[in-house]
């Protein structure tokens, strides 16, 4: 299992999009160009959400998983995007529901049925109110990877099944 | 009390269904309970019709099941968490 790619160039501050499609292909373009997935990624990841949203009303503000299948991904990643302006993603598992997304974590695995405890911690974040403010109001991106790096304990995933 | 089947899904069967997955599977080592935990896409419920007792799912399902279905965003979000757990309980000790 290889290890999971995160660096500055996997978190962008103020992303700009009045849809979420624009934001998706933001981020997955830049996932794209620095080869972590496929071209196929952007395409599979605005159709997986289209099918399957993956928003999530937190305790204070929402949060996006974007994802899609494995064939798509070269290397794991997740990449981060704060969004200038809060853009309204579909409410996981709730049709007709949508909320206004602050925070997008776009999740590029590459096998399935693994990385429980890098999941897990993921959602412990989303637990905390005071974590997003701190991601969503946080100018540097050596900060925000040095809390994230902390946070979802990257080095611990290592062996992980 | 016999094995139950529980499927646990989500729309891609890697991300949240993993969570949620671990989530019960805790929960049955807590509370003892032996239950035989498949991890997959919500679209591939169909293939276990026969087989299932539950299904707890973070995508939505609009078909109609003959075993109940149990919405488990809650694990996600950490809003509501015990009252998911406390259902998905109800229903492994039936």
């Amino acid at each position: 299992m290889s290890e999971i790619f995160f660096d500055e160039s996997v978190i962008l501050l103020d992303v700009e999009g009045i849809a979420k499609e624009e934001i998706l292909t933001v981020m997955g373009r830049n996932l794209v160009d620095k080869e972590l997935v496929k071209e196929s990624f952007i395409q599979a990841i605005i159709a997986r959400e289209g099918e399957f949203a993956t928003g999530l009303p937190t305790a204070g503000i929402s949060v996006a998983i974007p994802h899609t299948d494995v064939e798509h991904v070269n290397r794991k990643t997740i990449s981060v995007g704060v969004l200038k302006k809060a853009v309204d993603f579909g409410v996981m598992g709730d049709e007709s529901e949508i909320t206004p997304v602050k925070l997008v974590f776009m999740l590029a695995m590459d096998e399935a049925h693994s990385q429980l405890t890098l999941l897990q911690q993921l959602m412990q974040i989303f637990q905390s109110e005071e974590t997003l403010k701190y991601l969503v109001s946080e100018k540097n991106k050596t900060s925000i990877k040095h809390l994230l790096e902390e946070k979802l304990d990257f080095m611990a995933c290592k062996g992980d099944e | 009390m016999e094995k139950k089947q529980v499927l646990v899904a989500c729309g891609a069967g890697i991300a949240t269904s993993t969570v949620v997955n671990g989530a019960i599977e805790e929960m049955a080592k807590e509370h003892n309970l032996k239950v035989d935990l498949v991890q997959i896409k919500i679209a591939e419920v169909g293939g276990y019709i026969d087989t299932a007792d539950l299904l707890v799912t973070t995508a939505m399902t609009k078909k109609e099941y003959s075993f109940p279905v149990i919405n488990a965003r809650s694990f996600l979000t950490g809003i509501g968490t015990e009252d998911t757990k406390q259902q998905i309980l109800d229903e492994l000790k039936k």
